[in-house]
């Protein structure tokens, strides 16, 4: 499969190649200079040797030479800081059209479950040819998710979702490593990402158990918690509504406005006091200790369902300063309405 | 290489800072900037060994893909300890307070440093730390990885992490003394004539790196003390369980680690501006430029600390910009190696030992820095972040650039402090072999590291194992480059040929007193007419004997 001395991890992301270009160019840019230098002065050594009847000729410097050799690196660093930065954006903004897959890391394993319920662990399977974004969260310590075969590698964090994709490019199995050392079986964090043909994947995706879509499994705990004694569509609803919330800007009380997104859900279910919405009490009580992180990634699933039935989310929002007033939802304002209490906002129009 | 000529006064002076007192209470209380230089050597000589013998038997583990040696909890110690007891207790006090203490009053003319007292305390604070240290290493030894990443250290793992900790912050203290003494000296104790213009580059380097040592260090001690407080109080700071963040510890750390780079970097850059000059006999080229480089390495290293975070989940806007700081920061360091190659031109030179390690530093130095880029490159450190990519990087910047470097200035000054010379050949011998092995052990990790192998794992993937069988060999090449020195010195001491004043016939005031020099630096204070490095005014040549 692999000679004995491979210089080049296998190519099977698109990103791979962009990647080895990179690469390439400062091995030869690195190449190039190592030997100017080591050419340079191995030549000085032997050229200007001591002997007798010669003496060193004293040069002070050259403003020009240094000019120049200050002007020219500085040039060159520059060319690879904008190709660096080009490439870097690309790998780190998923296209919108991705398959989501949610992971969870933690000492010392890889957890992975599919839209439609399918779960994994240290083991990935990924279609080929189509973008796969990984939503990534840690149960405890900082881990890393790292690709070799697609250049891509994630901290992954025990606060916040990070996110990777990749598109792959060639069938095959290829390492998972964790890179961030974690404890004791660090080493041992170790996973396979399975690149297979759509038609394989689908085959695949069909002969997992699972029992019910993550959506429909994020019901269940939707239920189960008690969620929707106050989350109710009806006026009367102690907590908003969250149909249609998903990926849409949300206005907290302290008129900040807030994109509802994945790290937004998780941090208001662990944390509720701290990004009040607009109009609502500080009721709800924390679930954390209480949710897993694959229960919490189930609700999430779930109430982005919620979203694709009332509407189209706003894809690609990461930006909340330019959200106008008039693109936060018009639930929220009737809810507002309801709520005696609460003075109405002067920016609505 | 041609020679002859013995110099007619190659004795020993009569009465020097060796032999002026006896006993060890005359060492454990001196205030003699060079006996206390000669405390440090000591102490930093038995860490060096002691983190080298980790180094070893992280080598030999690393033999076989499933781990030769060790349990993964062991390894997991092995390279802790072998990354803190380097980092803080070797290259951070390695040139400025061995080297550096020893020769910087002597190079600005004075008696000693200008706070002889906070100097030894400084010492006696290191010793505290290492004391620590041990302490932590004998009773179980500490797990984290010389970076202590949160939440890791301070909620999961069981291992002495707060006595380490507690040992690292002591040596901090150490080194903001040591460099609060070179600040005061340079500005208040420079001899008459020596002004800023005139100072060795030694000088200059160890100024900029004092700078980095008083404004950095302090952050390490609160990063640090707060790991402590949640570890040993649960005071939420870096745990989310607490309700900390833990990337906020990665930026306070870094802001002191970052800047430590430069910190363990300059000192070795201020040795090579010595030697380079002395053996091509020739002043320094564009003298100016080498010496603000050092200053605006020390100004640019302290905004790029984040380079070291581009997958931890920053904005992609801050890591473009501390990746373009990044670059900013490479600059003065390429202007520095095309200085010291320029000097090289039209010299007369002269391939002592200490010129094959400032040689050999230019050359490991410039693959170390340039590979800097590779990993300042945002999207390429993605693939090669925390890979065996990043330990080649900086193994050849601490190792290639100032393990070199402090061995080239031990061998340069070794007649100054010891009034004795070694024995060349064997000498250069051991350069020659530290220059193979080094290229051995590292080379192959820079592709292993772009093949994926991240770094601190125990057990790897078999198709890693022909580089890292490779990088285990170099590994024992090295050790042997690093055992001669330390045994042909120790000879030297008593068997070593009388050194003389100027062995060299440098340049700079410390060759302008006796070797070794008396207690009180000068027998006159001297006054400063000229430039340094003011080689070829001399009417002398082919002076230098080879035994």
């Amino acid at each position: 499969m692999q000679s004995n001395l491979p210089l080049f991890p296998e190519q099977a992301s698109t990103v791979a190649g962009q990647v080895d270009a990179l690469y390439l160019f400062l091995i030869l840019l690195t190449t190039f200079f190592s030997l100017l230098i080591a050419v340079l002065i191995i030549y000085f050594a032997i050229k200007y040797r001591r002997s007798t009847g010669r003496k060193a000729e004293q040069i002070h410097g050259s403003t020009l030479l240094e000019i120049v050799w200050t002007v020219i690196p500085l040039g060159i660093s520059m060319v690879i800081f904008v190709w660096g930065a080009a490439l870097y954006f690309h790998i780190q903004r998923p296209p919108g059209d991705a398959l989501e897959i949610y992971g969870v890391a933690k000492q010392w394993m890889w957890k992975f479950q599919y839209p439609e319920g399918q779960r994994e662990i240290n083991s990935l399977h990924v279609p080929l040819g189509r973008p796969v974004k990984v939503t990534l969260i840690s149960e405890d310590v900082i881990h890393s998710f790292f690709v070799p075969a697609f250049r891509i590698k994630q901290d992954v964090l025990p606060n916040r979702y990070r996110m990777a994709w990749f598109t792959a490019t060639t069938p095959g199995t290829y390492h998972l490593f964790c890179s961030q050392y974690c404890g004791t079986n660090h080493s041992e964090m170790v996973g396979e990402v399975t690149v297979m043909k759509p038609e394989d994947f689908t085959a695949w995706l069909e002969s997992g158990k699972a029992e019910g879509s993550l959506a429909s499994m994020g019901e269940k705990l939707f239920q189960q918690f008690g969620c929707t004694t106050c989350h109710r569509p009806d006026s009367g609803a102690r907590g908003p509504n969250l149909e249609g919330v998903y990926g849409r800007p949300v206005r907290l009380q302290d008129n900040r406005v807030v994109i509802a997104d994945d790290n937004y859900i998780r941090n208001h279910v662990l944390n509720p006091g701290t990004e009040v919405v607009s109009g609502f009490q500080p009721i709800m009580p924390t679930f954390r200790g209480v949710i897993t992180e694959q229960g919490m990634q189930q609700i999430i699933a779930y109430i982005k369902s919620l979203s694709e039935q009332t509407g189209q989310p706003l894809n690609n929002r990461t930006d909340p300063t330019k959200i106008r007033d008039n693109e936060v939802p018009n639930v929220q304002q009737q809810m507002q309405q309801d709520n005696q209490n609460q003075k109405p906002s002067g920016k609505q129009p | 290489m041609s020679t002859v000529a013995q110099t007619p006064e190659r004795v020993m002076p009569d009465r020097h800072y060796l032999n002026d007192n006896y006993g060890i209470r005359s060492w454990l209380l001196t205030k003699d900037h060079k006996r206390i230089a000669i405390l440090y050597l000591i102490s930093i000589s038995v860490v060096f060994f002691i983190a080298g013998i980790f180094a070893s038997l992280i080598r030999l583990h690393l033999l076989t893909p499933n781990g030769a040696l060790f349990t993964p909890d062991t390894y997991n110690k092995m390279f802790t300890m072998h990354g803190v007891m380097m980092v803080f207790f070797f290259l951070v006090p390695s040139v400025p307070a061995v080297l550096g203490n020893f020769v910087i009053p002597l190079m600005v003319g004075a008696k000693d440093l200008a706070f002889p007292k906070i100097n030894l305390m400084s010492w006696y604070i290191y010793i505290v730390g290492v004391t620590f240290a041990m302490a932590a290493i004998v009773s179980g030894g500490v797990d984290t990885g010389w970076t202590f990443y949160t939440p890791l250290s301070s909620g999961f793992l069981h291992t002495n992490v707060i006595v380490m900790v507690v040992g690292v912050i002591f040596a901090g203290f150490s080194s903001i003394f040591t460099g609060l003494n070179f600040i005061v000296t340079v500005h208040r104790m420079r001899a008459p004539g020596l002004t800023w213009g005139r100072l060795p580059l030694m000088v200059w380097s160890n100024y900029a790196t004092s700078l980095i040592m008083i404004l950095a260090t302090p952050v390490l001690a609160i990063t640090l003390i707060l790991l402590g407080l949640e570890r040993g109080f649960h005071i939420g700071i870096f745990d989310p369980k607490l309700g900390g963040d833990p990337v906020l510890f990665q930026h306070m750390f870094w802001f002191y680690s970052h800047p430590a780079v430069y910190i363990m970097i300059l000192p070795g850059m201020g040795v090579i501006s010595e030697i380079i000059p002395c053996f091509s006999r020739k002043r320094i080229f564009g003298y100016s430029f080498v010496a603000f480089s050092s200053i605006a390495i020390a100004v640019f290293g302290f905004v790029v600390w984040a380079h070291h975070m581009f997958v931890a989940g920053i904005s992609v806007y801050s890591a473009m910009v501390f990746s373009l700081l990044s670059y900013a920061v490479a600059i003065p360091s390429a202007v520095k190696v095309f200085n010291w190659t320029a000097t090289m031109y039209k010299g007369s030179i002269s391939m002592d030992t200490p010129m094959l390690y400032a040689m050999g530093f230019i050359g490991l130095f410039t693959i170390g820095g340039l590979t800097g880029l590779f990993l300042a490159a945002l999207g390429l450190d993605v693939h090669i972040h925390d890979t065996y990519f990043v330990i080649a990087h900086f193994h050849f910047i601490m190792v290639g650039g100032m393990v070199m470097a402090y061995l080239g200035g031990i061998h340069f000054w070794w007649p100054k402090m010891t009034g004795r010379l070694y024995p060349e050949a064997v000498a250069k011998l051991a350069a020659l072999i530290t220059f193979i092995g080094f290229n051995l052990t590292f080379f192959p990790q820079f592709v292993l590291g772009y093949l994926g192998q991240p770094r601190r794992y125990a057990i790897y993937a078999p198709e890693f194992q022909v580089l890292n069988v490779l990088s285990t060999a170099g590994a024992s090449v090295l050790a042997v480059g690093f055992i001669l020195p330390a045994l042909y010195l120790t000879w030297s001491l008593k068997y070593g040929e009388v050194a003389g004043d100027n062995p060299w016939r440098a340049t700079g005031l410390e060759w302008q007193t006796t070797s070794p020099p008396p207690t009180h630096n000068f027998h006159e204070t001297p006054v400063v007419t000229t430039e340094a490095y003011h080689y070829g005014s001399e009417s002398e040549e082919e002076v230098r004997v080879v035994p």
